[in-house]
């Protein structure tokens, strides 16, 4: 079924009856050319544009849990190319063009909200890194603006300029970010691919891969043994573990990464805000909440929760940047498992096993790669070879010393 | 989470520092293969369960080896680095 603004008037008119399930609930077949492991934003999307881009048939997606259940509906939803380092940025800026018409692309309302993205800035020093990060945007395409104070006061009026710690210098401006629904962009991707004939399969644990003479003939999962011609691993927090059913260890440490929400209010914060120096991000949700976060809990975990250290820095910081928020009630906070590389960037590669691939090391910035990551890893598995805008997220490049440290904070991995 | 130093007890998890996998412990010889010092730098094992990592008590400067559950945060146990021969296992 097609959605439109015509559709949801007749429905109306006719008290609702005609909506359906919006993708299948098939039953595993025996074998199929490709597999893809993990549910979450990645392996939707990747799924979605093996059938679409390359017309490959005979696909399905396993997912442990339900659809959407990982990271893709846990992130804070922000979606921005200011990226700096070639590697990255041509990657980011196809991710955000992809964004940009993705809406029209599934016929789902992903509530992409391009309102802006503003990070600030608190010295000269980082005036310049982020004046020469801004001409690295504009080089590659994207849009960048460079704010003075009195430029974030118009736009920013409610923060605390004067605050003794980081007082406030400016702010590099990307018009184009924004933020998007997050597990509407898993539905929207879900159903696209459903409707191209991808086998969606839900409760499908996978618990081992099979390899013979050195090629991946297939998978063992909760629900049988399914054989297959090639098979990527798009599991994000859990890479590690999925990995080593095919005798790999990766340069990936699983960390724990903290947001919050608020009860809904009127709107008041109108554009994303980034506070490095405080470690603190925020945006206002659609429904009202204000959505936040900062950084790591730094040590690694899988607990899906983090620790009340965590907690109070965050609200220190948020308190710090913009007092307004204080009588705020916070509603709930959770967490999520980061993949994280030794150099903060992602891993979309093939693996010395014939017919395995992988697509891991999203860091807490794989929600924007969504699109991007799909199409590049579809490019991979259909055709062999890497995509141009992501040759460079090689799994050997540790090794070899290509690194991509878009921070520049050292070969750690909780440092990113 | 409360972490037990061996030399100043359980003690809030806001004095430690966080280093990883207690992997950096096994530095490889200088003349190693590439391969070595990969694995060494880069590679985890990153297990879901018993881990045992790296952890750094500001007040008393020392470093700890921490055995706990990634999944849980329980904490099995701790030793200094420095009774670990050598910070080599
Ligand atoms: C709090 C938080 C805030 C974030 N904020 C942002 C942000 O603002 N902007 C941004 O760009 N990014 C953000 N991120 C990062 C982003 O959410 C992730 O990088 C991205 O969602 C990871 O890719 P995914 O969607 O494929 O992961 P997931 O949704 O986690 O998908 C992986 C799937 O694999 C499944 N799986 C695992 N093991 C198996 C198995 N053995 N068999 C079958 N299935 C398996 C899991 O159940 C899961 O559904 C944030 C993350 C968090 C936690
Ligand atoms: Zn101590």
């Amino acid at each position: 079924m097609r959605y439109s603004g015509m559709r949801i008037l007749a429905e109306g008119l006719t008290g609702n009856r005609g909506w359906g399930p919006a993708w299948r609930t098939p039953e595993p077949r025996p074998a199929y050319d490709i597999v893809i492991i993990g549910g979450g934003g990645h392996g939707l999307s990747t799924a979605y544009y093996l059938a679409r881009n390359h017309g490959l048939k005979n696909i399905a997606v396993l997912e442990k849990g339900y659809l959407g259940s990982g990271n893709i509906g846990r992130n804070t939803t922000i979606v921005r190319a200011n990226y700096f380092l070639p590697g990255n940025s041509e990657f980011y800026s196809h991710s955000l063009k992809l964004w940009e018409g993705l809406e029209r692309e599934l016929n789902y309302n992903v509530m992409h909200s391009q309102r802006g993205l503003i990070n600030l800035f608190h010295s000269d020093g980082q005036r310049d890194a982020f004046a020469r990060r801004g001409n690295a945007m504009i080089n590659q395409g994207d849009d960048a603006i460079l704010l003075d104070r009195d430029g974030v006061r118009a736009m920013l009026p409610y923060l605390d300029f004067e605050q003794t710690r980081f007082p406030i210098y400016g702010g590099l401006y990307h018009p184009r970010g924004g933020t998007a629904r997050h597990d509407a962009v898993a539905w929207g991707y879900a159903r696209g691919a459903d409707r191209l004939g991808v086998d969606l399969i839900q409760n499908c644990e996978v618990t081992g891969i099979d390899i013979a003479g050195g090629r991946v003939t297939g998978v063992q999962t909760t629900r049988g043994a399914i054989r297959a011609g090639k098979v990527g691993i798009v599991v994000a927090g859990r890479s590690g573990q999925v990995a080593a059913m095919a005798g790999l260890r990766l340069p990936v440490e699983s960390h724990i990464l903290q947001a919050f929400v608020t009860e809904g209010l009127k709107p008041a914060i109108d554009h994303v805000i980034s506070f490095g120096m405080g470690h603190f991000y925020i945006s206002q949700s659609d429904k009202g909440g204000l959505v936040f976060g900062g950084d790591l809990d730094f040590y690694a975990s899988y607990a899906s929760r983090g620790n009340l250290p965590m907690v109070e820095h965050v609200m220190e910081a948020g308190m710090t940047l913009m007092p307004m928020i204080g009588r705020a009630k916070v509603l709930r906070s959770w967490g999520g498992i980061m993949d994280m590389t030794p150099d903060g960037s992602p891993i979309i590669d093939r693996t010395p096993v014939d017919g395995l691939f992988i697509d891991c090391g999203w860091n807490y910035g794989g929600f924007k790669a969504v699109p991007a990551s799909g199409w590049c890893m579809a490019h991979l598995m259909a055709t062999g070879t890497p995509h141009e805008v992501a040759r460079r997220f090689r799994l050997d490049r540790f090794a070899t010393g290509h690194i991509l440290d878009e921070e520049g904070t050292g070969s750690q991995h909780n440092l990113h | 989470m409360r972490i037990p130093c061996p030399h100043c007890g359980t003690r809030d998890r806001r004095e430690f520092y966080y280093y990883g996998a207690d992997d950096y412990l096994r530095r490889p010889a200088a003349d190693a293969a590439p391969a070595a010092w990969d694995a060494y730098l880069h590679l985890r094992d990153n297990p879901a369960g018993r881990l045992r990592d790296l952890w750094y008590h500001e007040p008393c400067g020392s470093w700890i080896a921490v055995d706990r559950d990634t999944v849980s945060h329980d904490i099995h146990g701790a030793v200094a680095v420095a009774d670990l021969g050598g910070g080599r296992t």
